[in-house]
């Protein structure tokens, strides 16, 4: 029995007519400590997955367990990093780490809490805009104060929703090795939504592309047997990586194609000739 | 030694050529940037406002013209020739008793503003004289268990805007405590606010003179045996009725269209609905709140005009309706004066607001 299992997921939005299935028969299983990273393209249903997984979304039908109990609401013990950060941006670094950890050990003295944080910030390299506003900081360091978030609530798992997708690519890097850091240092299991087949096959230990919405589904995976630490100028000599990524580039490719040929509707056009507008 | 005093004449150079370069920088470029500013900040408003004033003048002299010569025409179909010369006349000498009754001038308007301000002297050196007169009188009085006497000579023109201020915040604050609440269960529960929606469509139109004809049916029952102030209380209640609305529909807007970003963070962080309303969604509602809140306090202003005119509650209103009854030569041009207090007062406490809002406010960019 894996750490987190997904069997038979379907999620469907609305109701009747408008139903539109985002997912279907969705079937994933993760080990403890494992490092899964989840590619596909944009607008195919990503999103969705990661909120069914964090419960902030329920299934339509399908069971989703995690530590083998069934996952019906949200839980600290399943950390999440937004795509967007969600910052709250009335509160300063400091002050939105130490609302998660407030409610992460509600028991705990504020002392603790008050170290917890400045370890957390300490960590993502941030400690000089600790009592800055999110506003005042840029993409990465958001990003980084999402990253601590997430962190220091001590999760067991922790579900990375694109992360990354709107930094720039040397932040990208920096904030990749970062988040392999941390997750080297401890193994917590780790999920990543990316769109990006290099950031999967540098960071995760295995890579199951999405094939895209509606009706998404999880195509074959493909197990990354690079040894860790992983660097990222060796990697691009690397045979096994040259044959994983071309490999998974291909079953995207092949399904963006098999997407662009289903559209099959076809458009009678009127049959329209400019006027004469000289006469 | 030798090399250092060619140093620091080098450097002796160079600071003189950095000194240069600044100097041209200031002298060129500095004047022509504040030059532009200065024009559009002080120039063109200044000129703007001495138009203002030469049409006002312009016209308050035509419509002077136009009374008067209607004035001696009547008198001279009325009562002949020599009535109206002695009208014209007297129009002319500038007597108070036979002045055309229209729209004053700057000047006169002026004038009244000075005398309003002598007359606030006047009675505040009055109301220190009876102070002092009756201190001994009043600590006795007190000592015996009994009320003291207080000055209820006529108020002054600043006592009037002051009393008005008081009544403006009183229903300022009753509006922020009635709407701020309702706002955030309204704007929580979407079965409460199509509950209230219909309540809040029918009376946000509603005319503050019906309002005030409610407050008062209501309180002058349930003031029967007091023998408080009821006009005031039916003044800033009446204000606070009609200007909370915007808070109230602010608020709940507000409060119903938190970011989701911020919903989901709470949920993920497994906040309490408490901690939840107070952490995450009253915070992100704040700027809207305050946006109702500052339409709140204008609305209650000029509110507070018509209410306090028809409530005879002393104040600004009671003043302007006063002066209006009375139909002294200066009446009008005093009507003039507290129109303008009246703007300007609304004006400042529209700039309080927004400091206010401003300094608690994340979103720091709002604007007039």
């Amino acid at each position: 029995m894996g750490y987190l299992e997904l069997k038979e997921v379907y999620k469907t939005y609305g109701e009747g007519k408008n139903a539109t299935e985002v997912l279907h028969n969705i079937n994933l299983t993760i080990q403890e400590g494992e490092f899964v990273a989840i590619v596909g393209f944009t607008g195919s249903g990503k999103t969705t997955l990661v909120n069914l997984i964090n419960g902030l979304l329920k299934p339509t039908s399908g069971e989703i367990r995690f530590k083998g109990k069934a996952v019906v609401d949200t839980s600290h013990e399943r950390g999440v990093i937004f795509q967007n950060y969600s910052l709250l941006p009335w509160l300063s670094v400091g002050q939105n780490i130490a609302m998660a950890v407030k409610e992460a050990f509600p028991d705990e003295k504020r002392e603790f809490i008050k170290n917890r944080v400045s370890q957390y910030v300490e960590m993502v390299n941030l400690l000089p805009a600790i009592n800055k506003r999110p506003k005042e900081l840029s993409g990465g360091m958001r990003q980084r104060v999402a990253v601590a978030r997430a962190l220091a609530m001590n999760p067991e798992m922790i579900l990375m929703d694109e992360p990354l997708s709107a930094l720039d690519a040397l932040t990208r890097g920096n904030l990749q090795d970062e988040i392999l850091k941390i997750w080297s240092k401890d193994k917590r299991t780790a999920l990543l939504i990316t769109n990006d087949v290099d950031e999967g096959i540098y960071m995760a230990d295995r890579i199951i592309p999405l094939k895209p919405g509606p009706k998404a589904t999880l195509g074959p995976e493909f197990k990354i047997d690079i040894e860790r630490p992983r660097d990222k100028t060796e990697l691009n000599d690397n045979p096994h990586y040259k044959k994983t990524r071309n490999a998974i580039i291909e079953y995207l490719m092949g399904i963006g194609e098999e997407r662009k040929t289903t559209a099959t509707a076809f458009y009678e056009l009127p049959e329209l000739a400019p006027k004469n507008f000289v006469a | 030694m030798k090399q250092s005093v060619t140093v620091s004449k080098t450097q002796e150079l160079k600071l003189a050529a950095t000194a240069k370069v600044l100097l041209s920088k200031f002298t060129i470029k500095t004047p022509k940037f504040e030059l532009k500013t200065l024009v559009r900040k002080i120039i063109v408003p200044l000129v703007s406002i001495l138009l203002f004033i030469g049409l006002w003048h312009m016209g308050a002299q035509s419509l002077y013209n136009i009374e008067a010569d209607y004035k001696i025409q009547k008198a001279l179909t009325d009562q002949g020739r020599e009535a109206s010369d002695a009208m014209k006349a007297c129009i002319a000498s500038g007597d108070i008793s036979c002045q055309p009754n229209t729209l004053p001038s700057p000047a006169q308007v002026w004038e009244s503003f000075k005398t309003l301000i002598a007359d606030h002297k006047v009675i505040r050196a009055d109301k220190l004289a009876f102070k002092e007169k009756t201190a001994a009188l009043n600590a006795n009085r007190i000592a015996e268990g009994k009320d003291p006497i207080t000055y209820t000579g006529r108020p002054s023109f600043v006592d009037q805007i002051v009393t008005s201020l008081k009544t403006v915040f009183a229903g300022f604050i009753l509006a922020f405590l009635i709407a701020v609440p309702i706002g955030i269960v309204i704007g929580l529960s979407k079965t409460l606010r199509n509950a209230f929606n219909w309540l809040i469509q029918v009376f946000k139109p509603v005319s503050p003179v019906v309002w005030l004809l409610l407050v008062f049916m209501i309180v002058k029952t349930m003031t029967k045996d007091s023998n408080s102030d009821s006009a005031f209380i039916i003044s800033f209640i009446s204000v606070g009725l009609c200007a909370m609305w915007a808070t109230l529909v602010n608020t709940a807007m507000g409060v119903s269209s938190v970011d989701k970003d911020y919903i989901n963070v709470a949920k993920v962080l497994k906040l309490g609905p408490f901690q939840k309303v107070f952490k995450v969604i009253l915070p992100s509602s704040l700027p809207l709140i305050f946006t109702g809140l500052r339409i709140t306090l204008s609305v209650a202003w000029m509110v507070l005009i018509a209410i306090e005119l028809l409530a005879q509650s002393p104040g600004l209103g009671s003043f302007v309706w006063e002066e209006f009854q009375n139909g002294a030569n200066d009446s009008n041009s005093k009507i003039i004066v507290a129109m303008f207090i009246i703007g300007i007062i609304g004006f400042l406490l529209d700039r309080i607001m927004l400091m206010i809002q401003n300094m608690i406010s994340f979103n720091k960019n709002a604007t007039a």
